[in-house]
């Protein structure tokens, strides 16, 4: 037997190890997301993992987007010639801050057992809580491979600004993926904006990628808990209601002149409806908050100043006839109480109004087809 | 302790490893052990509480020494250097208030200059006062005393008492009074270190020891967090030893560190992540989740301590310090009273010395002893109980050590049952084996079904709990 040499041991540990992350960094592709307990060892998740308290959650936020949809209930189900599969993307108002997935819009939608042209409508939630129309454009080219019948794209002012466009972590944490969009469809936002995180060689190797491989694992691990006890969100019993006494700011992103396409990402939205192809998308107009407080008189709420969402709701509408697009403007369609705690998160009655509106659309749509 | 806490002592006893000379060694490590009890004492919402909880660490370990010492030897002429290295770390600790930098992230804030020296005063005092005034009574009464602080932080209503009164006298208000203010660190442990030295003086058992030796012994920074519970003479035993490290004991202890590194920071910290706790316990659904959330707990308590017990022991080997193991593979036991051998197996072991034998010897010594399945269930049942109870005084763990105990005993009865036909059981190697696999199976689940008392808070949270394990939910 050889002799113990713990010094030779440590240097063959040390260069195995050295050989490993180099390794990695250099062969990885990057895909380890798409090995996924989720649909097989335990239940598909209802929306995107997001949170920031995941020991009482069991969910959490992580930016890859293999990982994410792998953990989607939607990767899992086949798609049978009898179903209607709407994909319903947005901000957190969609995605249901403080609701239980059944009290979401998708919830209310597919409860209420809505057929279109003899198929039976399943509504997916892929709605993400950030407002960007980027980070919806960088779902929505990605959920394309789950065939969707029909997608419903919700949206506000706040996703608009060029400025809001690489703020979304899920957009800085998917650098590459975005300036792939970016040239493709020729957007007007910058390749290499200090936003968008690129990694060093380091960041590639196993050590650099620890946190990374770490929340691949975590998710995997709540998977467990979200089987055990449909629990994706903390659900406080109390919090602060959305504002209702406003500043009396009339600025919206700084700006004060009037908006246009040189202010507002409007390409984004028309790269959106181009990477749908040929599914239809209606674009929404998400309902906001209308205050009767404080200052209400130059502010709708907390994100909007009067004379900005008003031009944009010209805009828009401008824009969805010039392109022929489906648009459902329901921005004052619930009501003050029926808020939250920001100026677009609706309650599950709130949930419900829209539902039905929607889903009037959604049956519509295919009659005009 | 942290995993940042861990790499610095693993490599503070890499360093003491390279340093050869064996009595500048025991003093390093006295020094260290010493700056631990600082260091690894949590700071508490209490003004100053943290600081005075070490101080009272050493100051309980300072007068058992004086009690358990020889009556024949000065305790000065042969320890001077250590009191006066005690005296120098606890004044250093104490001028660290005066530190422009904020330290108090590191250990806890020391009260004024002159309440430490007023403290230091009375120590002293108190340590004239044992030595002069000796008598055997006075063991028992250091053991009684050990025995109150150890009930009183393990019963929430006392620490609530006790959190309340120190607060009042800090001028703090008694409103935000809180049982989690009162955790003195490792002081569950040092407790049984200092009986097992009491109880040992008073047997006549104790080997003579240095006051470097004993405090070395109770507050050995390795195993100050949890164990395990050396004994003092073989713990001495390897102190006075001359230090040599062979490449073998380089190789163990590198293999016990790294091991336990990934059990506890890999395997159990995963695990913690669904184990059994009281919000889930409310929130599963199903059978079984509720079993898989079991097991991960039976799985996560496992990995997390015996995880733990080798870190200790690989940095223990590295100071030449050969502690005793804990774990010896006890889920794959066949049976409670093997997976009771196996499992903490230094707390175990200490209770069988410094309760269950004695218990069991008085039983037996009655002038009309009891049965003997009495006897056995008394006693068992019994330990079990404490041992519950070491870890809190709630109901919850006086059920799980009625399981644990009662487990014990049918057991016993069971194999006395079972022993003329034992044969029938192992007659073929494939019967031998089925056996063994049906014990390991039932043992397994046995213990996990008592570990639902110990991760839930209530009895009736735990009943709710079964009755989901067992599809009545």
């Amino acid at each position: 037997m050889r002799p113990n040499r713990p010094l030779h041991l440590l240097i063959k540990a040390l260069l195995l190890f050295i050989l490993l992350n180099l390794f990695f960094a250099v062969f990885s592709t990057g895909r380890l997301g798409n090995y996924s307990g989720y649909n097989l060892i335990f239940p598909g998740r209802e929306r995107f993992p997001f949170g920031e308290t995941p020991r009482v959650a069991y969910n959490f936020s992580l930016y890859d987007l293999d990982a994410m949809f792998k953990s989607l209930a939607l990767a899992g189900k086949e798609k049978s010639s009898k179903e209607y599969r709407v994909f319903i993307m947005g901000d957190s108002s969609v995605w249901g801050t403080l609701l239980r997935p059944e009290e979401t819009l998708i919830g209310e939608l597919n409860s209420a057992n809505l057929n279109v042209c003899g198929k039976q409508v399943t509504a997916y939630n892929l709605g993400y809580p950030t407002i960007s129309l980027m980070k919806d454009l960088l779902l929505l080219t990605r959920a394309m491979q789950y065939t969707p019948d029909q997608i419903i794209w919700l949206t506000t002012l706040e996703a608009f600004p060029k400025d809001m466009q690489m703020d979304s972590p899920l957009v800085a944490n998917n650098a590459e993926s975005i300036q792939d969009l970016i040239d493709r469809f020729g957007l007007s936002l910058d390749p290499a904006d200090p936003n968008l995180v690129e990694w060093s060689f380091f960041e590639k190797t196993i050590l650099g990628k620890r946190r990374y491989l770490m929340d691949l694992i975590r998710l995997q691990l709540y998977g467990v808990m979200w089987g055990a006890t449909g629990v994706d969100q903390l659900y406080p019993s109390d919090y602060p209601p959305a504002a209702v006494d406003l500043e009396a700011d009339e600025t919206f992103h700084g700006m004060t002149t009037p908006l246009d396409a040189s202010t507002l990402s409007l390409d984004i939205l028309k790269a959106g409806f181009y990477a749908a192809g040929n599914v239809p998308v209606m674009l929404v107009n998400e309902p906001i908050l209308i205050s009767q407080g404080k200052n209400s008189d130059i502010r709708y709420n907390f994100f909007y100043p009067k004379w900005a969402y008003d031009q944009y709701r010209e805009l828009l509408d401008k824009n969805t006839r010039e392109n022929g697009w489906e648009y459902l403007d329901l921005w004052d369609l619930v009501p003050a109480t029926e808020f939250t705690n920001s100026a677009i998160h609706l309650t599950p009655v709130g949930e419900k109004m829209l539902a039905d509106e929607i889903g009037k659309a959604i049956v519509q749509s295919c009659r005009l087809k | 302790m942290s995993l940042s806490q861990i790499i610095v002592f693993a490599l503070i006893s890499i360093i003491l490893a390279l340093v050869k000379r064996s009595k500048f060694r025991v003093t390093l490590m006295l020094t260290l052990s010493i700056l631990a009890v600082f260091w690894l004492q949590p700071p508490l919402p209490i003004r100053n509480l943290g600081f005075w909880l070490s101080i009272a660490t050493l100051t309980l370990a300072v007068l058992s020494w004086v009690l358990v010492v020889s009556r024949t030897e000065s305790i000065l002429k042969e320890n001077w250097p250590t009191a006066g290295i005690l005296i120098l770390i606890v004044v250093i600790m104490s001028l660290t208030r005066l530190l422009p930098i904020d330290p108090f992230t590191i250990i806890s804030r020391p009260p004024l200059i002159w309440q430490t020296f007023i403290g230091l005063l009375l120590i002293a005092f108190a340590v004239f006062l044992m030595r002069k005034f000796w008598r055997p009574y006075l063991l028992t009464g250091m053991i009684a005393l050990i025995i109150t602080l150890l009930i009183i932080i393990k019963t929430p209503s006392l620490s609530h008492t006790a959190s309340e009164f120190f607060r009042s006298l800090n001028g703090q208000s008694i409103a935000t009074a809180s049982a989690f203010d009162i955790r003195w660190f490792g002081f569950s442990y040092i407790a049984f270190r200092l009986i097992h030295t009491i109880r040992d003086r008073q047997a006549g058992r104790l080997p003579s020891v240095s006051l470097a030796e004993y405090l070395t012994y109770v507050v050995f920074f390795p195993s100050l967090t949890a164990g395990p519970i050396d004994r003092i003479e073989r713990f001495i035993s390897d102190l006075r030893r001359p230090f040599t490290l062979e490449s073998a004991d380089w190789m163990d202890a590198g293999q016990r560190f790294f091991v336990g590194l990934f059990k506890k920071f890999v395997i159990a910290d995963l695990l913690a992540l669904i184990v059994l706790n009281e919000t889930n316990a409310l929130q599963v659904h199903s059978t079984v989740y509720a079993w898989i959330l079991l097991y991960a707990f039976a799985l996560q308590i496992y990995f997390d301590f015996s995880g733990y017990t080798d870190i200790v022991i690989g940095i223990a080997r590295l100071l030449g310090i050969k502690l005793p193991e804990n774990f010896n593979s006890p889920y794959l036991k066949p049976n409670l009273t093997l997976f009771w051998n196996n499992w903490h197996m230094t707390l175990t072991q200490w209770f069988r010395s410094y309760y269950f034998n004695p218990f069991s010897r008085w039983l037996r010594s009655l002038i009309n002893p009891l049965p003997v399945p009495v006897m056995i269930f008394l006693t068992q049942v019994s330990t079990m109980v404490l041992i519950g109870l070491w870890h809190g005084v709630t109901w919850n763990f006086v059920l799980w050590g009625l399981w644990q105990g009662l487990g014990l005993f049918f057991h016993n009865r069971w194999n006395d049952f079972i022993k003329p036909h034992g044969v029938l059981f192992s007659s073929t190697p494939a019967r031998a084996k089925l056996t063994d696999a049906s014990g390991i199976f039932i043992t397994f689940n046995y213990v996990a079904l008592g570990w639902v008392f110990f991760a839930l808070p209530t009895p009736s949270l735990s009943y709710n709990y079964f009755l989901k394990l067992f599809g009545f939910n």
